[in-house]
């Protein structure tokens, strides 16, 4: 078992012709990841990795029945790439484009939300379950089945922690970048509630960083949950009002200071690693 | 970004919002020129990024042509918050009788901009949001169809706002909707929005933060960029394309991810050092993104010493450690560099760092703790 991605999803990839989405076509086909088809506009009928391609995602869809999307596109059009895979009914949307404009994101939100679609992202690096596939650009080489669940804000930073988990044992059975914009598709919280529904999974391991509140909303949740989560905070040491690489990564007045977010997780006695070398201990001592 | 008073309210009248007549002085004399084409009295203030402009004696007055060129020349160089004051927005004088407050703010949780007014105007929201949360209205907007007029009113009259200024009002609001929506804004205030002694509702003054990822399609905005006084390095980085943060200690640090780079920070926190920048080379970097990256962080004079951390993805460390050795030459003689690398290529560019005799980290902790390390050993030396 496992949370959001299995050997039965079926995944089309949007901008499946430029650089990022063949490359990463590739590779999620290497991981075993059931990729059916891709959508690229006026590039319908040719082959990519020997998938074959759409002009659009509604065609894609009643060609190949896909219930499930990677998104590839440049940010000028990538929240419609995201309005166009929900409105032709693809259940789940991950969204990898870094950049897209936040107004365009509120409005994309609403025609989510209207079809009842997921959306992970958008700026995140995808997810993966390891024996099963994976739908972005996580290296799957890392990865071991097993009871851990892992969700983060940020990319090469789930990469490290994975690989100190895998290193330590600990195998992981969904891994989540979550994104790291201000804006996302789908909160920790989302995440921790269907982790909490997994029978493969026993902990949850949840990289934050600073800005915005979704992890004081996590804290809350966690009361409510009967299995263990480890946290580890980043930016302790960001001043506040700058931008820290992620659009949603800011400090701004006193809200989203790593101060702020390692309390409320220890309020609710989730252990806080101070470094994510700490992580496996804390892991290992909840399991 | 940020962007200027004047420039803010330069979008706000073009959205129909009725704001002083004024245009911008870079010398005394420009000043005179404007005051007495405007006619007096005049407001002088100060066009820095900052608040709390009027507190640091960055807005003054004058009565005549004479007095704005003077009230120009004492405010014009002066220093606030770190910041020198370079240009000076000369406008007419009005006579407030009262002062309201209406903002958008983009808001995370409610994912759309949220409306935000008070009869509490002309000092700052946050303080009012702290000791009379009750004097805010505020009310998400439904981008399905932007703010109607009569949402508008309804806003601001739940508010309790007058009659005497209620129509003109909801009609700013509206239209500092549209503004914000259009221009790709994070936030745009008007703060006061005056009543003024002879009847009149107008923008006193405006802040318009605009989106940076919204930048490529707002070209006119994007041209107002300008290097900010305190820290002219962050400037020159986004010219170059680099995703970078000066801060305060003597350690650089360049990674890719911005997740990675800020818990590398930490790390070098807490193995005693303090970090000088944060820099993310962002994903697939190649040798001269990374010979970029280090004469960069290198150009900063507090800088000590450089750690690369680099998770190897789509970056490869093969590309990563070239690009070191490029740079190498061009860094100021014996500053110890230590790089970390993992993940895709690794084995090859630690093969090529050793054959430079460069130091390497076997992981993040063992990284950060040398290069404080031989920063430290380098000031003894010295």
């Amino acid at each position: 078992m496992s949370i959001l991605i299995d050997k039965t999803t079926r995944v089309i990839v949007q901008g499946i012709t430029g650089r990022e989405g063949q490359y990463h076509t590739h590779n999620m086909l290497a991981a075993g990841t059931n990729v059916v088809g891709g959508v690229t506009p006026g590039k319908g009928g040719q082959t990519v990795e020997g998938v074959p391609v759409f002009d659009t995602v509604a065609q894609a869809k009643i060609k190949t029945d896909a219930n499930a999307t990677c998104i590839f596109v440049p940010p000028a059009g990538a929240a419609d790439a995201i309005i166009e895979a929900a409105s032709a009914g693809i259940e789940l949307i991950v969204c990898i484009t870094e950049g897209i404009p936040v107004i365009e994101m509120t409005r994309a939100m609403l025609v989510v939300h209207e079809h009842g679609a997921r959306l992970i992202g958008p700026n995140c690096p995808g997810l993966c379950t390891p024996g099963a596939g994976k739908i972005g650009i996580i290296p799957y080489q890392i990865f071991t089945p097993g009871p851990v669940g892992f969700i983060s804000r940020s990319g090469t930073l789930t990469y490290e922690v994975v690989s100190l988990l895998t290193e330590a044992g600990l195998g992981q059975s969904t891994c989540i970048g979550i994104g790291g914009d201000p804006i996302i598709g789908s909160t920790f919280v989302d995440y921790l509630q269907l982790f909490e529904n997994d029978p493969q999974t026993q902990v949850v391991v949840m990289c934050g960083e600073i800005g915005g509140s979704d992890e004081e909303d996590a804290a809350e949740y966690i009361k409510t949950m009967s299995k263990p989560v480890v946290a580890f905070i980043s930016g302790r040491t960001a001043p506040a009002g700058k931008r820290m690489g992620h659009a949603g990564a800011i400090i701004s007045g006193n809200t989203g200071t790593a101060q702020g977010k390692v309390a409320a997780l220890q309020a609710a006695k989730v252990p806080v690693a101070d470094t994510i070398f700490d992580i496996p201990e804390l892991v290992k001592k909840v399991l | 970004m940020k962007i200027h008073e004047y420039q803010a309210k330069d979008i706000l009248a073009r959205y129909g919002v009725p704001v002083q007549p004024g245009k911008v002085a870079y010398t005394p004399e420009e000043a005179e020129t404007i005051a007495r084409e405007l006619g007096v009295p005049v407001v002088i203030k100060a066009q820095v990024y900052v608040g709390g402009r009027g507190k640091a004696g960055g807005i003054q007055f004058g009565d005549t042509p004479a007095e704005a060129k003077a009230a120009a020349a004492r405010v014009l160089g002066m220093d606030i918050k770190g910041l020198t004051v370079e240009k000076v927005l000369v406008t007419a004088k009005i006579d407030i009788k009262e002062e309201y407050y209406l903002g958008i703010v983009l808001d995370r949780k409610t994912q759309a901009p949220v409306v935000m007014v008070s009869t509490a105007g002309g000092i700052d929201i946050e303080e009012v949001a702290a000791t009379t949360p009750e004097k805010i209205i505020q009310q998400p907007i439904d981008m399905h169809w932007g703010l109607r007029p009569f949402e508008a009113l309804n806003i601001v009259s739940a508010a309790g706002f007058p009659p005497h200024v209620l129509r003109q009002s909801a009609a700013i609001l509206t239209a500092l909707a549209r503004a914000f929506i259009e221009s790709d804004a994070n936030l745009a205030e008007i703060n006061p929005l005056a009543y003024t002694d002879d009847g009149k509702v107008m923008a006193a003054d405006g802040k318009i933060v605009i989106d940076d990822n919204g930048l490529f399609r707002q070209k006119e905005y994007a041209t107002w960029a300008e290097p900010e006084e305190a820290n002219p390095l962050e400037y020159e980085a986004k010219q170059a394309g680099l995703t970078y943060v000066k801060l305060d200690g003597d350690v650089g640090i360049i990674g890719n991810g911005a997740g990675l780079v800020m818990t590398t920070l930490d790390m070098v926190a807490r193995s005693g050092g303090k970090p000088a920048n944060f820099l993310d080379i962002g994903g697939g970097a190649k040798a001269e993104t990374m010979y970029k990256s280090l004469t960069f962080v290198a150009k900063d004079p507090q800088v000590k010493g450089i750690l690369v951390n680099i998770f190897g993805g789509i970056t490869r460390g093969e590309e990563v450690a070239k690009g070191v050795i490029l740079a190498q030459a061009e860094l100021p003689a014996g500053m110890p560099i230590v790089v970390r690398l993992s993940g895709t290529g690794a084995e090859e560019g630690r093969a090529i760092l050793k054959d430079a005799g460069l130091d390497w980290g076997k992981d993040m902790r063992d990284a950060s703790e040398k290069i404080v390390a031989a920063i430290a050993r380098t000031e003894k030396g010295q």
